[in-house]
């Protein structure tokens, strides 16, 4: 088969990345940033997902199917995520009724 | 047209019949996994629903448990698991140029990888029994404003490293399955889909983890504490 | 148009059902065709099971007091049949039976892409079934089939732990046979099988997969940390530490909303399918029937907060999931108008699966339209956790999906058994099961319009009547399933043996393989050269 060998340096230099990115998450949260603290976190775990995905799991060399796939499933976490939020967050909004 | 594919089975033994080629087995074995993945970014995603619905509604009581998270542990852990993930890439690619000497020493050497975080994780889980951090009836907490809802995020905590490392000791299994089964020479350049699906597995158990770190373990990390 | 029946062989051409005869050869069998029986075998138990805790619920229900047995009892029955019925039959019935069986045929290939796994997914079915059946025969469960905490995480005395841990296992099973027919799907197509060849029928399936893969991981993990907390006393659901009851519904309903459409989907393939055969006609609209497959897939998945309207779920999230689940709806009537269209200046037939299909459309409308009728807030608020609600998804899944169940059963039945049923007989049984199903289920939908509550053993006397004839129907109805189980054994022994193609239906199944089919499906592998449905050229001979 003729798959695509990825060379040794790229996956050293990503290796590398992650742990500066680890030491880095660890770091920017000692700060206090308020509310930007959880999205530098997760921005940051972001980030080191897509190198592992690109990269150590070949993303980018398997066929356009398979990416729609892994996107698929983020979207589907985020629908989740977004409309179990959606109840939590409004419940306190107050329902103001009008008189008719 | 029957008699070329009975010729194919013949010339590549590790052909299964109902395929037509070994092209069609690799991609249908990847798709196979990554499909499967994709059934555990939600199975592990309901858990951090869960965790983000509490998070917002309990953001203070959340903070005050990084305190006694053992953040050091949790880092460390973090970079052996993405020290794992290079030798578990490298495997596959030692089986691409059938390298079969490499092959091995990076299949075994992810499995002591593996083999770290996990002894890591055990030594956490006792010191917060040690600590009595285990939520339910001998769940004892300092901080008097956050004694409940604290239980929360430490029953997440046990739910999600809990079924992360459950993921781990599969992981486990089948990389030792690899490396009996390289060493009796299966693997080679025309034949190496087994390496990359459980490639493909271990590098999803690794994001996870990337993931649970910062969640558990440094929400609070900004607070002083005496 | 007549069937013509050959006249038996002397001696018998090997297919897979004759190939090998040991035990062995069938509990191991990687064969999609023979793991299709084994699932229709162990179905078809389940079902009957699951009927008998109906018959015994129609039985109490019979008079306004609850008299037959007590209000714990009841609770267990309505429970244990909520989790067979749904659990399993209604999930893996067309998928595990006919999809198994019909998609490699369908596109040509020699088996699904993962075997073994298939095998796996049967032994994981059969393995949640038994635990579920220990935790009934140990003495039941009794929360409802939907396992709301606080009473099934604390306060029921009931096997609550052998029921969830079944219906888990057999989730895998779900997820199993979903990935398996994702992959076969897009890799083992024969050459010329293009994706506007596939057949309807693999299309409502391949969206079925869809959800079977994204939908059921969260109420594994659901039920898990329900039977967490049940075990440590402590957990996410505990108001005592602060949890919520209804983040357990949240994530519930996340996936049993779309295991809905996991139940419905199949049958609407079976239906495109027969509506194209007895009408003689490509089905109208295919690339919109196959486009409002996904569509359902996705939009399913935007709904599930219909189930939380009255638990105190935010006024704004509930406007926005009511409006979703009228949307939903859009491409369920598509199908229907499609379906319509197809027979209109088609050459229509009436033949018994044709007989099915046009009950379901009938039924699966009517069970639609109540549908979107709860899906109103203001209605909802009236209607939820009465009969009305019974009714409708009794329309949906008995008038919608077990009719479509027993139409594709029949349909296919001469192709997978190598027999033609009876067919007076089998028409005969079909107009019971729809006189049977009405009888017993619109009472239902006046009863719960008129206040009478779901999951009471007892009810007050002025809908005595009307909860009396809908347990006359179910009598009918149950008659209605008993038949075919009869007469469809008969036919495996005495019944006629039928052609490759007694229909003169379009499709690799029925063209290019003989009834019973080989081991590998083909005596020699397909290759497509036409569109599919091609029903108004001249019948494919062999």
């Amino acid at each position: 088969m003729t798959n695509h060998v990825t060379p040794v340096r790229t996956y050293v230099l990503v290796w590398l990345a992650l742990m500066i990115l680890t030491a880095v998450t660890w770091q920017v949260a000692l700060l206090d940033l308020g509310s930007w603290n959880i999205v530098a976190a997760i921005t940051i775990a972001c980030i080191k997902m897509t190198l592992v995905i690109a990269i150590f799991m070949h993303a980018r060399s398997v066929e356009a199917l398979t990416k729609l796939y892994v996107l698929a499933g983020f979207f589907w976490l985020l629908i989740l995520l977004a409309f179990f939020l959606m109840d939590y967050l409004s419940r306190s909004w107050q329902v103001v009724p009008r008189p008719y | 047209m029957a008699d070329t594919i009975a010729v194919e089975h013949e010339h590549t033994p590790n052909l299964q019949h109902h395929f037509d080629n070994m092209e069609q087995q690799f991609s249908s074995a990847t798709l196979g996994m990554w499909t499967f993945l994709l059934t555990e970014i939600m199975f592990f995603g309901g858990m951090f629903g869960a965790y983000t619905v509490y998070r917002s509604m309990y953001p203070a009581a959340f903070e005050s448990t990084t305190h006694y998270m053992n953040v050091t542990l949790g880092a460390v852990n973090t970079m052996v698991l993405i020290c794992s993930s290079l030798t578990m890439a490298l495997a596959v690619r030692s089986a691409q140029v059938d390298n079969q000497k490499l092959l091995r020493l990076m299949l075994v050497l992810t499995l002591i990888f593996g083999f770290v975080f996990l002894g890591v994780k055990g030594y956490e889980y006792h010191e917060k029994w040690v600590e009595h951090l285990i939520p339910g009836p001998h769940f004892e907490y300092n901080n008097r404003a956050f004694a409940h809802e604290a239980q929360i995020l430490f029953f997440l905590y046990f739910a999600m490293t809990g079924f992360h490392a459950i993921h781990m000791i599969v992981g486990a299994g089948l990389m030792t399955n690899l490396i009996i089964q390289s060493s009796r020479g299966r693997y080679s350049s025309q034949y190496y889909a087994p390496v990359e699906i459980v490639g493909l597995y271990w590098h999803f158990v690794d994001i996870v983890w990337i993931f649970l770190f910062p969640l558990l373990y440094l929400i609070g990390a900004h607070l002083k504490h005496t | 148009m007549s069937t013509v029946i050959e006249s038996p062989r002397s001696e018998e051409r090997v297919n897979y059902l004759n190939v090998k005869d040991s035990w062995k050869s069938w509990l191991f069998t990687t064969d999609h065709k023979r793991i299709a029986i084994l699932y229709l075998i162990s179905i078809t138990a389940f079902f009957f099971l699951g009927g008998l805790f109906a018959l015994l619920i129609r039985l109490e229900l019979l008079t306004p007091q609850g008299d037959l047995v007590t209000s714990d009892t009841y609770n267990k029955l309505f429970t244990m049949h909520g989790i067979i019925m749904v659990f399993f039959f209604l999930i893996p019935s067309i998928p595990a039976t006919l999809g198994n069986f019909l998609i490699p045929m369908m596109i040509g290939a020699k088996d699904l892409a993962f075997p073994r796994i298939n095998l796996l997914s049967w032994y994981l079915y059969i393995i949640g079934g038994l635990t579920a059946v220990g935790s009934i025969l140990a003495g039941g469960v009794d929360t409802g089939w939907t396992f709301y905490p606080p009473f099934s995480s604390t306060y029921s005395h009931t096997y609550v732990m052998a029921a969830a841990i079944g219906v888990f296992i057999s989730g895998f099973s779900s997820i199993l046979t979903g990935l398996n027919f994702i992959v076969t799907t897009h890799k083992m197509r024969a050459p010329g099988m293009t994706w506007n060849r596939l057949p309807l029928f693999v299309w409502s399936h391949y969206a079925t997969s869809l959800i079977q893969l994204l939908g059921t991981p969260v109420v594994a993990i659901t039920i898990a940390l329900l039977a967490m907390e049940r075990m440590f006393h402590v957990g996410i659901f505990d108001p005592a530490i602060g949890g919520d009851p209804i983040l357990f519904q949240h994530m519930f309903w996340f996936y049993s909303h779309p295991a809905v459409y996991i139940m419905i989907l199949p049958g609407m393939g079976v239906v495109s399918e027969i509506v194209a055969c007895f009408s003689r006609k490509r089905p109208f609209g295919y690339d919109f029937i196959a486009g409002s497959s996904i569509a359902i897939a996705v939009l399913g998945f935007l709904v599930w907060g219909h189930h939380l309207f009255v638990t105190g779920q935010s006024m704004y999230a509930s406007l926005i999931f009511s409006l979703l689940s009228m949307v939903v709806a859009v491409p369920s009537a598509i199908k229907v108008f499609n379906w319509s269209a197809t027979m209109y200046k088609g050459s229509v037939s009436y033949q018994t699966p044709m007989l099915y299909a046009f009950g379901f459309i009938g039924l699966f409308t009517i069970g639609g339209l109540t549908g979107l009728m709860v899906a109103s807030l203001a209605l909802d608020v009236h209607l939820t956790d009465t009969y009305f609600i019974v009714g409708h998804f009794h329309y949906v899944m008995v008038g919608g999906m077990v009719l479509a169940y027993l139409g594709g059963l029949h349909f296919w039945w001469p192709k997978m058994t190598g027999r033609m049923y009876p067919e007076g007989w089998a028409k005969f049984s079909a107009l019971v099961v729809f006189v049977g199903f009405n009888l017993t289920f619109f009472p239902q939908l006046i009863l719960g319009y008129l206040g009478m509550p779901r999951r009471y053993h007892a009810y007050a006397p002025e809908f005595q009547v009307l909860n009396v004839m809908s347990t006359a129907g179910a009598s009918v109805l149950g008659a209605g399933f008993l038949i075919p189980m009869i007469y469809l054994v008969y036919s495996l022994f005495r019944g006629p043996k039928a052609p490759a193609n007694p229909w003169d239906a379009r499709g690799l199944e029925w063209e290019a393989a003989p009834s019973p089919p080989p081991t590998f499906n083909f005596d020699k592998p397909p290759v497509v050269t036409r569109e599919a449905y091609a029903y108004s050229e001249e019948a494919h001979v062999g």
